[in-house]
């Protein structure tokens, strides 16, 4: 029978849930790195057994931890991140010239194809990537450098690169995003770099139609389509027919269209989800409920699904990289929450319950289905 | 020998309970203790000084013999009495809440 594997990153450490296909009940490992920020961990989805793990905390910067048998034990790799030659300026939150500074991974996306390559998304934005099992890194630098760099601002949270989407179709295009600078795609694996913000429109910004400067939350896309690119972005839910070349929103009916996560349904292609947050500062579901907003067009038109999840008094986040789904049949869908619990569906989001209660601030959830 | 108590987080990183003794080659400085340290335990690399600028970590400090040493020159001598093993080394961590 298959198995699931849910990867959680938490403030305080690593968790590991398994189930078998039923997803009733959890065993939960961990805490993995104790003490420490994973910001995220995920596992090769061409050797399940590799994961790669974003180990930080403010006295002693960033580690990488690797895995080999599926987040039993885990061995430090490289953490040297380097700035491919003079780093240069970004504007700072005032405008000012500020430089360069390297952070930490906020993102590790492994190869579809080779358990040796993952790249890592970082603050100050930049995109790295290891073919050697993250025992040494290089800055795809062209993405720094294609021009618009110098301009680009960070948003509240810093200047980081979160979100890494690979497409199955063609191994030399990647989709990245930044807040805030917006996406950004390459065609030749990484040496080349364009924006690819047509069509989003950010009311806070000077120019709300600017080429860079839009804070995307994040991006999703279903591997047999991966020319429609779902984002979640600062304010609106986009979508787009064309790899991004343009835009349109979907936000539809949605409560709020604010909100960090989005993701696909792994069977259906149109079928989307969002967790409304209520914004500018405020940060939690609007009206106190925890809702999924699930849309089986392909956006606008959206369902709220409550059904095991807390109806009042709830005042968690849910952020960027905390939702994923598996692949089973029944397609499952995970979310965790800063408020330490993560919730899973094992019917497409019909029904929720928490599969993890009490757990530190969740930061990132990403999902393995075993054979 | 040279002592070196390490704080907590990177004593669980490092694998080790209480301190940690460095044979040290040469002139016993910070710099010279902590090239040990990072060869004896490689995954401690970055983790107390910069990978590139080899500066100390902010919220990380350096005493020995209730001296602050965090400000020190990097090559400048250790007090006698951490290279005669009577006072150990002390990577500090900065208290934090949360």
């Amino acid at each position: 029978m298959s198995e699931v594997r849910v990867l959680v990153g938490t403030r305080k450490g690593a968790f590991v849930l398994v189930s078998d296909g039923k997803r009733q009940q959890w065993d939960i490992s961990g805490p993995h790195f104790g003490g420490w920020e994973i910001y995220h961990l995920k596992g090769s989805p061409a050797d399940p057994n590799r994961l790669y793990a974003s180990q930080s905390n403010g006295w002693s910067g960033q580690l990488i931890q690797r895995s080999d048998d599926g987040g039993k034990t885990w061995q430090p790799m490289d953490n040297k991140f380097v700035y491919d030659g003079v780093p240069g300026t970004h504007q700072w939150y005032d405008g000012t010239p500020h430089p360069w500074e390297f952070k930490r991974v906020w993102h590790l996306e492994p190869s579809l194809t080779d358990p040796d390559t993952v790249y890592a998304g970082v603050e100050d934005a930049a995109l790295f990537r290891s073919s050697d099992g993250g025992q040494s890194w290089r800055e795809l630098s062209g993405l720094r450098g294609h021009g618009s760099g110098p301009h680009w601002q960070p948003g509240a949270g810093g200047m980081c690169l979160h979100t890494i989407v690979l497409d199955p179709s063609n191994p030399d295009r990647i989709f990245i995003a930044i807040s805030s600078a917006g996406a950004f795609r390459t065609d030749d694996a990484g040496e080349t770099w364009r924006p690819i913000n047509r069509g989003l429109k950010s009311a806070h910004i000077p120019d709300p139609l600017a080429e860079v400067g839009h804070c995307v939350h994040h991006v999703a896309m279903h591997p047999s389509r991966p020319g429609v690119l779902f984002m979640q972005k600062h304010w609106d839910v986009m979508r787009s027919d064309d790899a991004g070349e343009s835009w349109q929103e979907v936000s539809g009916n949605l409560p709020s269209d604010f909100g960090f996560a989005i993701d696909v349904h792994a069977h259906q292609p149109d079928t989307i989800y969002v967790v409304p947050i209520k914004s500018d500062s405020e940060h939690y579901p609007p009206d106190g409920k925890l809702r999924v907003y699930r849309s089986l067009t392909g956006g606008n038109d959206w369902e709220a699904l409550t059904k095991g999840l807390p109806q009042r008094d709830c005042y968690v986040n849910v952020l960027r990289d905390a939702m994923a789904v598996d692949s089973l049949d029944a397609c499952g869908v995970y979310f965790g929450t800063t408020g330490g619990q993560v919730y899973a569906s094992s019917d497409a989001g019909d029904h929720w319950a928490p599969i993890a209660r009490d757990l530190p601030a969740v930061l990132s959830v990403e999902v393995q289905t075993l054979p | 020998m040279i002592r070196v108590l390490l704080p907590a987080h990177l004593r669980i990183l490092a694998h080790v309970d209480g301190e940690v003794k460095l044979e040290v080659e040469g002139k016993v400085t910070q710099r010279s203790v902590l090239d040990a340290l990072e060869a004896c335990y490689p995954m401690l690399r970055g983790t107390i000084r910069d990978h590139v600028t080899q500066q100390r970590r902010p919220f990380l400090r350096f005493f020995a013999c209730a001296e602050d040493l965090s400000h020190e020159p990097p090559d400048a001598p250790l007090p006698d009495a951490v290279v005669t093993e009577a006072e150990p080394f002390l990577v500090v961590a900065a208290v934090a809440g949360g």
